[in-house]
């Protein structure tokens, strides 16, 4: 496998450094590896904090700066950050209002939120968590982690932060990040494997040919492994996993997600299909982001996720934004 | 009695386990996890080591204190809460004794092994490194050596179960016939037990 690095054991911290050279506005910490909007902290707004392993980009360095994150924690490749990297980024963006930690449920996250959340509540910060759980395809959570964190990361982290923004205090911010990733369902499909810089080989095996229904972000299997399907299959299984796990009666934002190596053209091709089946199913579509926003390094494939929004959800949605990975309004 | 050389040297041999093992944890985590855990120990021991070296911490309970601080900032992941957790807590059951006994430290361990069951919430029997402390712990009180044998079995009794917790849970029965790479790493530092006493 090529990869364009220079050695595994500095993948991370290289492109830190390369974030903090194209990216003016944000305040990249290197060593600590922390990620901060430049302003942070503004003076009576909540802060928004997440991380997670890298390889997922740009979730979550990728969404910090105004109306979404205002910072991020990223770890080693597929490997939670550490709570002294949670308490420091907790640190520079709390401006007395307290900060939300976005987790994604991972048992690795979670452990270490945790701890900071105790660090950070004992240096008298204001600290609020709320679980991102969205992967539809966990169906035996009882003997599992439980559902994982996928696709409605973005959502959550987008509409919290909008209103973050506008000056919300921590409960209402933390009530509707809640409130996204409840009405949040997302499923993903492999076509390839993924594979780790430390590893330089695939980190699972997929044969060619074959496809896995219901991949995690970090090529964790789902449901089943199946021969190849085309795009119109795939929408229709996927949309279908997530339907009978929910059903809108609102319009729904849709995320049609490239997991890394699956070209937009592809992408846009595969939305063409999901707005079919979702259409054949009376689901209006509020507003569709299409690309690579939570990927797995250079996995093939692509998850949908569909979050059910009324009209303040679908208003802060639509809020400005100024992050490297989603910017518009401003 | 156990000094804070003798958890000195426990943290040492361990450091130096890993490290010969480390590709062997990462190829056991490779079908069930992703092929990191041999890394990420290896980084936390590291720097374990080097923090005892620095602050010659001078009780036994600071020295596991100090080592289970250190893998919760470097490791990263699940293992470095959960290891991080047992070192830390069985550090501080320990208290401020300049040596303990045999019996103290294996009252200490379990404390620290029950901290590790509550803070990840897995029981025996999961496929996890709770399958390799839990039975070692239980022999602790007989023998290191016997400990060390424990742990081993406990690590190789993994491989017919089903994983139902961490993200190797997510493979569900794909999880059976490959032995737990966590439980692997607990059954390493159990046996540095035996190195560090020299038995």
């Amino acid at each position: 496998m090529r990869m364009l690095i220079n050695v595994a054991e500095t993948v991370v911290a290289d492109a830190l450094r390369g974030m903090a050279a194209a990216h003016p506005d944000l305040t990249v910490d290197v060593d600590n590896r922390v990620i901060v909007r430049r302003d942070a902290p503004v003076a009576g707004r909540v802060g928004l904090v997440s991380g997670g392993g890298s390889g997922h980009e740009p979730l979550h360095g990728g969404f910090v700066g105004p109306g979404m994150l205002s910072a991020a924690c990223p770890g080693e490749v597929f490997t939670s950050p550490v709570p002294d990297q949670m308490l420091r980024a907790a640190a520079a963006v709390d401006s007395g209002a307290g900060v939300l930690f976005i987790v994604k449920n991972y048992t690795g996250d979670v452990l270490n939120f945790d701890m900071a959340a105790e660090l950070a509540e004992d240096e008298g910060i204001r600290i609020a968590k709320v679980l991102v759980n969205d992967d539809v395809a966990v169906t035996d959570s009882l003997y599992t982690a439980g559902r994982r964190g996928t696709g409605a990361t973005l959502f959550v982290e987008k509409i919290a932060g909008a209103a973050a923004e506008e000056g919300a205090p921590l409960e209402a911010v933390e009530a509707l990040a809640r409130q996204v990733n409840e009405n949040s369902r997302s499923f993903g499909v492999a076509l390839s494997a993924c594979t780790t810089p430390a590893k330089g080989s695939p980190t699972f095996d997929l044969p060619a040919g074959e496809l896995e229904l219901g991949v995690g972000i970090h090529g964790e299997p789902g449901r089943e492994r199946r021969a190849m399907m085309t795009s119109r299959e795939i929408a229709d299984f996927a949309v279908h996993a997530i339907l009978d796990d929910m059903s809108p009666r609102n319009p729904v934002l849709l995320l049609v997600n490239g997991m890394g190596a699956t070209p937009l053209l592809e992408l846009y091709g595969f939305n063409a299909e999901v707005q079919r089946v979702l259409a054949e199913r009376g689901i209006p579509v509020a507003r569709t982001l299409v690309g690579n926003y939570v990927t797995s390094l250079d996995m093939a494939g692509a998850s949908v996720t569909l979050c059910q929004v009324d009209e303040d959800l679908l208003r802060l949605w639509d809020a400005p934004v100024k992050t490297p990975g989603l910017r518009w309004g401003v | 009695m156990l000094d804070a050389d003798f958890f000195r040297r426990w943290m040492t041999v361990t450091t130096a386990s890993v490290d010969r093992e480390a590709e062997r944890l990462t190829d056991l985590d490779s079908p069930i996890g992703d092929a990191d855990h041999g890394r990420n120990l290896q980084r936390g021991f590291a720097a374990v080591s080097a923090a005892l070296e620095k602050d010659a911490p001078d009780t036994p309970g600071a020295v596991l204190t100090l080592a289970g601080r250190q893998l919760i900032s470097t490791v990263g992941g699940a293992s470095g809460p959960l290891y991080g957790t047992l070192l830390r807590r069985t550090g501080k059951a320990l208290g401020d004794a300049a040596e303990v006994s045999d019996e103290q430290f294996a009252d200490a361990l379990r404390t620290g092994v029950d901290a590790v069951m509550a803070l990840g919430g897995a029981a025996p029997g999961d496929k996890t490194m709770i399958d390799a402390l839990v039975p070692a712990v239980d022999a602790l009180a007989e023998s290191f050596d016997a400990a060390k044998t424990a742990a081993e079995e406990g690590a190789v009794a993994t491989t017919p179960l089903q994983a139902r917790k961490g993200r190797a849970s997510y493979l569900g029965e794909r999880s059976i016939g490959h032995q737990d790479p966590g439980a692997t790493s607990s059954a390493l530092l159990i046996a540095a037990l035996v190195e560090a006493a020299g038995e």
